[in-house]
């Protein structure tokens, strides 16, 4: 893992990319190109379990509790879609769940990203945040017992 | 209200698009190109004006005020059923039942003929390229009833199997419900030969008219069919509208849909009696407003007239055909003989929602997903399609932008 940073200071990186960007084919292609680095998931994790429901791409989503943080990885069978969520979890990936729980993100915004956020039912980045809150969320829970 | 729209006897498609005020709108700093008919068309100047002209002239209650607005309302709204008889060909305008559109003349049939008249081990067959609405109603019912739910396969290019079809009616069969034309392939059903080869096993058909009643003429007494349920908004009408045909001895026997004020003659707490037809079926306060600016839309395309409009489509349809052969790894699904103007295809190795997504940032609004389809998309073993169906106003240098479109997509994709 690179060195630490914050949520915050991640969305800044990505913030900073975006600038450079005039048109929104630059946008696209480096969110394209993100889809496409994205390391695959292993097959044993595209199961039914962790699809997540909402998107009109299949996207799975898996993580990991280790030492205080939650890990994500995850896939999709849309390269778009893939670099979104590649994006958010270069920003969320490794951060403890209250971290997690309380971003806000709003560098989806900045980047002019937001009608990705909108369109809940045929894009899906809306469901994959909550998704990723929801582990968050389980995994505060589960250590505080 | 006049309706003033001008056209020439021959078909201007650019005098056309000047009605639709929608078509003027920039997209991604791009003129606005509309290629989701087949999800609901856009409107003409002539609708949008009769919403204003009810609600700024005549808003009021219909069939039991005796004040004047109350008075023409109830006339605009009752013209609206006498023109839906007529563009369908009804032999009554008391088999016309007003809906929120098709699934819920789909709904209203299963949910009162269905639930009377099918019982344990009756047989209802729909098709492969049903839309879920087609499906749904139907599982419920069967589900219910433990009767069988039975399904036309179809071949590759999206055709009916009809030798199958054949093979599946029999005595036990009670209900058909098919559609007249595929949402998702574009494929135009044979559904006079399927209500016929039905009706001689007792079987009623119902036909899912979403589609076809946009493009095709409708006769349903040439037809024969039992049923037929279409949109409003699909044929250039407000959302929220549309239209059940039943054959008058049928819905005379049916039993009540929803209960409620304007359904009823009278009402005692001992015993109810219904109103006559069409109104058994309408309960509470209809959608006034909307139906009424459906008459003016179907007055406005017959006025333009189907035909016209139908061999616009259709050179449209057979442009993009040959167009979308320049397209790499483009794969079209759907190559039925006979065909609504809609293209649905996929790309190799390219998720539909990808393409969607290049497509409207070049201001180009395309469908893409499963088309409320999924047991068709499983048939052809895709997750989806992308599509782009077709309307009067769409032009060939639309088309031209769909495939730069694709090409740019393409490139960014691969």
């Amino acid at each position: 893992m690179n060195e630490y940073k914050t949520i915050a200071e991640r969305e800044e990186e990505i913030i900073d990319d975006f600038s450079l960007f005039d048109s929104w084919e630059e946008k696209y292609e480096y969110i394209i190109d993100l889809g496409k680095k994205l390391t695959p998931l292993d097959d044993q994790y595209k199961k039914e379990e962790n699809i997540i429901k909402g998107c009109q791409s299949t996207v799975w989503l898996v993580s990991e509790f280790k030492d205080g943080k939650v890990f994500y990885k995850a896939d999709s069978d849309a390269v778009i879609v893939k670099g979104l969520v590649s994006m958010l979890i270069k920003v969320l990936s490794g951060h403890e769940p209250d971290k997690i729980l309380n971003a806000k993100l709003d560098f989806i915004k900045d980047i002019g990203m937001m009608t990705h956020l909108a369109q809940t039912r045929s894009n899906g980045l809306l469901s994959m945040v909550k998704q990723i809150k929801n582990y968050a969320l389980a995994y505060k829970s589960a250590d505080a017992v | 209200m006049e309706s003033t729209t001008t056209i020439s006897p021959t078909f201007d498609v650019n005098t056309i698009r000047e009605l639709f005020p929608v078509l003027d709108r920039e997209v991604k700093n791009q003129l606005l190109v509309y290629l989701d008919n087949a999800a609901t068309s856009q409107k003409p100047q002539v609708v949008i004006d009769a919403l204003s002209h009810y609600y700024s002239n005549y808003n009021a209650n219909i069939h039991r005020g005796i004040h004047t607005l109350a008075e023409e309302a109830t006339a605009a709204y009752e013209a609206t059923r006498n023109s839906v008889k007529e563009f369908i060909n009804a032999s009554s305008s008391e088999e016309i039942i007003f809906t929120r559109g098709t699934t819920e003349g789909i709904n209203l049939v299963a949910y009162t003929w269905g639930r009377k008249n099918i019982h344990a081990g009756d047989e209802i067959i729909i098709s492969t390229m049903e839309h879920h609405s087609n499906i749904v109603p139907w599982q419920i019912l069967c589900e219910e009833k433990n009767a069988i739910l039975k399904v036309i396969p179809i071949n590759d290019d999206g055709e009916l199997l009809m030798d199958e079809y054949q093979k599946l009616l029999s005595p036990k069969t009670k209900f058909v419900s098919i559609v007249h034309a595929s949402n998702a392939l574009g494929t135009i059903n044979p559904v006079k030969e399927i209500i016929d080869a039905a009706h001689e096993v007792g079987a009623l058909v119902l036909v899912d008219g979403a589609q076809s009643s946009v493009h095709l003429d409708i006769d349903v007494q040439e037809m024969d069919c039992d049923f037929f349920a279409f949109s409003g908004h699909k044929v250039y009408g407000p959302t929220g509208t549309g239209a059940l045909y039943g054959k008058k001895k049928i819905l005379e026997e049916m039993p009540v849909f929803m209960g409620g004020g304007e359904m009823i003659k009278e009402v005692a707490f001992t015993k109810t009696t219904y109103a006559d037809l069409p109104y058994k079926y309408e309960a509470g306060t209809p959608n006034i407003a909307d139906t009424i600016a459906l008459k003016v839309a179907l007055d406005f395309m017959n006025e333009i007239g189907k035909k016209l409009i139908r061999n616009h489509e259709n050179d449209l349809l057979k442009y993009a055909t040959e167009q979308m052969k320049s397209v790499p790894g483009l794969r079209i699904i759907g190559n039925a003989k006979n065909k609504v103007s809609l293209v649905s295809f996929v790309i190799k190795n390219i998720h539909p929602q990808d393409i969607g997504v290049l497509l409207d940032n070049q201001g180009i609004a395309v469908r893409t997903g499963h088309h409320c389809t999924q047991p068709l998309m499983e048939r052809f073993g895709i997750p989806g399609t992308v599509r782009a169906s077709f309307a009067m106003y769409n032009t060939k240098e639309e088309v031209d932008r769909l495939i730069r479109g694709l090409h740019k997509a393409i490139k960014m994709l691969t």
